[in-house]
């Protein structure tokens, strides 16, 4: 008799893209449903199943039910006493023993906030980095080449990762559809993770002083942005905001140096509307100020910078002179009302 | 106390940018450079902070080619004390861990009460350079750091994050830590003609590193124009008056708003 063939060796298999979900208080930050569509789709290219994982405080998780109604491998709840609340440390190190468990091949979240705080580290401790701020991917021949925005938004790099998995890529807020995110049932299984020592304590997030102006109700918005130079111009926009009936609104830059109050400030700091119209003076279009807006319905761009990313979402454009166009927009509207 | 601030150069935010010949960056001779915003920013802090301590030490850190000496005497001018330079002539070819591997290097036996950055940097827009610095220095790490608690600096920092869509939270970190710092935090100084002469005085020490690789780098293969995603109608034809009444025409005739 011939002994049994020696041949075939055990190899660990990587089969996995773990997902991360993330919440306040249970409560579903809804960019993890885009996440979830980013790791479906890569799994169905690469042959690989998405597992989601949600860090968890003490106690039964809510939300676990919920992400397991989504077409998953299953849902991982990683439980400490020190998740309740978040912190860099804490999700690092459940972070760090959920993936030396499961071992992925990817690990995909959204370029939230959150995100942007403690997946670098995490990746760090193992000796990797993040490509980070994904807007779309391709596989080719079993590997991602991912695509990011870089000198603020005006070129794109396609980027590979070298080295061995995990991979860790975080995509940008839109770059994927999270009612695209397949429904199914999955299993939900509790992990139970150690935390170290938090060598940060947080306080309660707060809203700074109540918004005096509810933007996300303004059917037409006229927003300025570096481009108006001086507080005295503002005025200029202000007379076009005038005559269209419309709300004045900006860009962060324009609120830090408070041209304007805060509570005008469009953006993924500030707020997200989608009126009828916006009109964006002098505004070069950098993602944190476009997931603001948009859903506008129409897009206005008047700005000097031909190659300015406004202009890629852009309905109407005018490559120009901000202070040459408004005043004649201003008379050309006074005709037209008569 | 001790601040080590990191200042990256990068192009100037208003240059064109022309893709280089082998696609995989973009052609920095022809481009008028500056300091990355946010480290503007982080600078300004940091001496903001001393002088709310009355004493203290805030040194400059940048890692790049000898261009980048122009950041770092800039920064001297304001006032930071000294600086060290981390000479890379190939900078952009790094990626963020390596980075972050030969600053750590350059910067560690400092034992810096803190260490600034920005939050990211507007080249390459990695967003991580200073956290996977804190944790291969084995200290904690903030990010998007609005507003630093100064009457408060005693084996401590309190400090106010930026969270999405207005929200705010404090946090109290042990120091040393590392903080990234959002553009806005305050009102940046300018270098008077005093500083700018005492800058002269002051120390710059060069430091040649040894970049490690990294197995799981991340390498741009290819730099090009983003796609557009919307066909934009463009109006008036590089003349912004005659745009403008087309523009008043068409929310008139098309948009229907007017
Ligand atoms: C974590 C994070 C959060 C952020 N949150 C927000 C946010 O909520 N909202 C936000 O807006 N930004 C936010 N930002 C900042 C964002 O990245 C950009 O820096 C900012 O939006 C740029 O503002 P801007 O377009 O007004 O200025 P710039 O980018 O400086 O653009 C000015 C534009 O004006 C044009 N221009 C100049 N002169 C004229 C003229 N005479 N006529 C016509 N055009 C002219 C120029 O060509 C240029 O395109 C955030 C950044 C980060 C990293
Ligand atoms: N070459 C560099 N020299 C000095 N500081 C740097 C360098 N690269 C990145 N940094 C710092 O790290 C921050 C984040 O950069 P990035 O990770 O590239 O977005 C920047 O704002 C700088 O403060």
């Amino acid at each position: 008799m011939p002994a049994e063939p020696q041949r075939r060796r055990i190899v660990e298999i990587r089969s996995m893209i773990l997902v991360f979900i993330e919440h306040k208080d249970c409560v579903l930050n809804k960019t993890s449903l885009e996440a979830i569509a980013a790791a479906q789709a890569i799994g169905k290219d690469l042959g690989l199943k998405a597992t989601a994982v949600i860090p968890c405080g003490s106690g039964e998780c809510p939300l676990a039910q919920e992400i397991a109604g989504y077409d998953l491998e299953k849902v991982i709840v990683a439980k400490n006493e020190k998740l309740g609340t978040y912190t860099p440390d804490g999700y690092a190190d459940a972070w760090e023993q959920v993936i030396k468990a499961t071992n992925p091949e990817y690990v995909v979240m959204s370029h939230t906030y959150q995100v942007r705080d403690f997946a670098p580290k995490v990746a760090a401790r193992l000796g990797r980095e993040v490509v980070g701020d994904v807007i779309r991917y391709r596989a080719e021949g079993g590997k991602l080449v991912l695509t990011r925005r870089i000198f603020l938004g005006k070129l794109d790099a396609d980027v590979t990762v070298g080295g061995d998995a995990p991979y860790f890529v975080t995509f940008q807020s839109g770059a994927f559809r999270g009612d695209n995110a397949a429904k199914g049932s999955s299993a939900v299984e509790s992990m139970d993770v150690a935390v170290g020592e938090l060598r940060m304590t947080p306080e309660e997030p707060f809203q700074e002083a109540k918004a005096s102006v509810d933007l996300t109700k303004s059917e037409i918005i006229v927003a300025v942005g570096r481009g108006i130079k001086s507080q005295e111009n503002i005025a200029v926009a202000q007379q076009l905001a005038d005559v269209l009936g419309a709300d004045l609104a900006a860009s962060r830059p324009i609120c830090d140096n408070e041209w304007l109050p805060i509570d005008r400030q469009i953006g993924s700091s500030g707020q997200t509307v989608a009126p009828k119209v916006y009109i964006a003076l002098g505004i070069s279009g950098a993602i944190q100020h476009i997931v603001g807006m948009k859903n506008a319905g129409t897009i206005v761009a008047i700005n000097k910078d031909a190659e300015a990313p406004i202009f890629d979402i852009a309905d109407y454009g005018i490559v120009g002179d901000l202070f040459e166009a408004v005043p004649v927009m201003v008379e050309e509207i006074k005709k037209a009302k008569g | 106390m001790k601040i080590i601030v990191l200042m990256k150069q990068v192009a100037n935010k208003d240059a064109v940018l022309r893709i280089s010949p082998d696609e995989k960056w973009i052609n920095e001779a022809d481009v008028a450079q500056q300091t990355n915003e946010s480290d503007g920013y982080a600078l300004e802090e940091a001496l903001r902070m001393k002088e709310a301590k009355g004493e203290g030490e805030v040194i400059v850190c940048s890692l790049g080619p000898q261009s980048a000496k122009t950041v770092i005497k800039d920064a001297l001018a304001r006032g930071a004390d000294r600086a060290i330079h981390v000479v890379v002539d190939d900078a952009k070819s790094l990626s963020p861990y390596q980075i972050a591997s030969a600053i750590g290097d350059a910067i560690r036996e400092e034992n810096a009460d803190l260490v600034f950055t920005g939050l990211q940097s507007d080249d390459s827009s990695f967003g991580q350079t200073g956290v996977i610095l804190a944790e291969l220095l084995g200290i904690p790490h903030a990010t998007i750091v609005i507003e630093v608690d100064r009457s408060k600096l005693d084996g401590t920092v309190r400090l106010k994050r930026e969270l999405e869509s207005g929200w705010y939270q404090w946090f109290t970190y042990q120091t040393p830590a590392l903080l990234t710092i959002q553009s806005g935090i305050s009102q940046i100084r300018y270098a008077s003609l005093k500083g700018i002469m005492a800058a002269k005085k002051k120390e710059i020490r060069d430091v040649a590193p040894a970049i490690a690789d990294l197995a799981g780098k991340q390498t741009i293969q290819k730099v090009y124009l983003p796609l557009k995603t919307k066909q934009t109608q463009l109006l008036g034809n590089g003349d912004a008056k005659a745009g403008a009444v087309e523009l008043v025409e068409k929310l008139k005739a098309e948009v229907r708003v007017i």
